[in-house]
């Protein structure tokens, strides 16, 4: 899926020469390299994200909160870090679906959601999301009716954006874990909604 | 700064390519750009003189390369530039690699 122009073969013996030289000059320690790839691939992810949203559904002053100075907010769950210092929080309601891109570059709010997929990254999602969101989301299977307002947010290396969603239905009984448990990655970006958890199979049967 | 990156509503650039399931890295390559280009830019050079790097990139070159590939772009020009290593020292190096592989 990378789509590379050069063979991959020859990146990788590019990639290993730089490696190697950085080593060698004590620029990069191979120690670091390897806690910075193991901190993106299984610390830093979406669930940091995901315990943001399933607080501000259960308390409406965290909420408010958030909502008013996400900042601050996700300072108070200790979530600040690289690439997200300064986030903006915006609510999906019933009236209006957000939908959060970067048209520039890529940028996105690593420290709450990890580091983005390729889709979020691609010339296809930059340029469009602004231009024809409504296209794009259905491309992800999410039909938005006429009558709701898309609100489109450009992130920039500065000021990063969460999509708060909304609050499945039948939820009440959840606790503020099993409610984190529901929240996806693209539901913060904007490009899913957060589906109800599936039913006991009690019910079902 | 006036460039390809700049592609806010631009169209004919075709469908979202969705990937199920997909690993934060594709391959070790993909890894280990990123995490070079972290350490250096929490060490040598800030987040936003690599991101001005990337956009230096040729515009045809920038239109027909994957995302970490743009990320190797701007490390490279970057460390040449700041005198950590010089291009001549990479592409010795490559050749090295290549003789012992």
């Amino acid at each position: 899926m990378a789509h590379t122009h050069r063979p991959e073969s020859e990146i990788a013996l590019r990639v290993k020469a730089i490696e190697s030289l950085l080593v060698e000059k004590g620029i990069v320690d191979p120690a670091t390299l390897d806690t910075i790839i193991e901190a993106y691939e299984h610390q830093i992810g979406p669930h940091n994200g995901a315990r943001i949203v399933a607080k501000a559904w259960v308390d409406a002053d965290y909420k408010q909160r958030l909502l008013a100075d996400g900042t601050s907010a996700i300072a108070e769950l200790g979530l600040t870090g690289f690439s997200s210092e300064h986030m903006v929080v915006v609510e999906n309601t019933p009236q209006v679906h957000n939908l959060i891109v970067c048209t520039l570059c890529s940028c996105y709010p690593w420290a709450i959601l990890g580091l983005p997929p390729t889709w979020y990254k691609s010339f296809a999602y930059r340029s469009r999301a602004v231009i024809e969101p409504r296209k794009v989301l259905q491309e992800f299977g999410l039909a938005i009716p006429d009558e709701v307002e898309i609100r489109v947010w450009d992130s920039n290396a500065d000021l990063r954006y969460l999509v708060l969603p909304e609050r499945p239905q039948d939820t009440e009984d959840l606790s503020e874990a099993a409610l984190a448990g529901l929240v996806t990655r693209n539901a913060m970006i904007g490009t899913a909604k957060v589906q109800p958890p599936a039913p006991p199979s009690t019910l079902a049967a | 700064m006036n460039g390809p990156h700049d592609m806010g509503g631009m169209q004919g650039m075709g469908p979202i390519p969705i990937e199920p399931d997909e690993p934060v890295f594709h391959s070790e390559w993909e890894a280990k750009v990123f995490a070079m280009s972290f350490a250096t830019f929490c060490n040598f050079f800030p987040v936003d003189e690599t991101r001005h790097a990337s956009e230096r990139m040729p515009p045809g070159d920038y239109l027909n390369s994957a995302y970490y590939e743009r990320w190797l772009y701007a490390l490279e020009l970057l460390l040449t530039e700041h005198n950590l290593v010089t291009p001549a020292e990479i592409e010795h190096r490559i050749a090295e690699l290549a003789q012992g592989e």
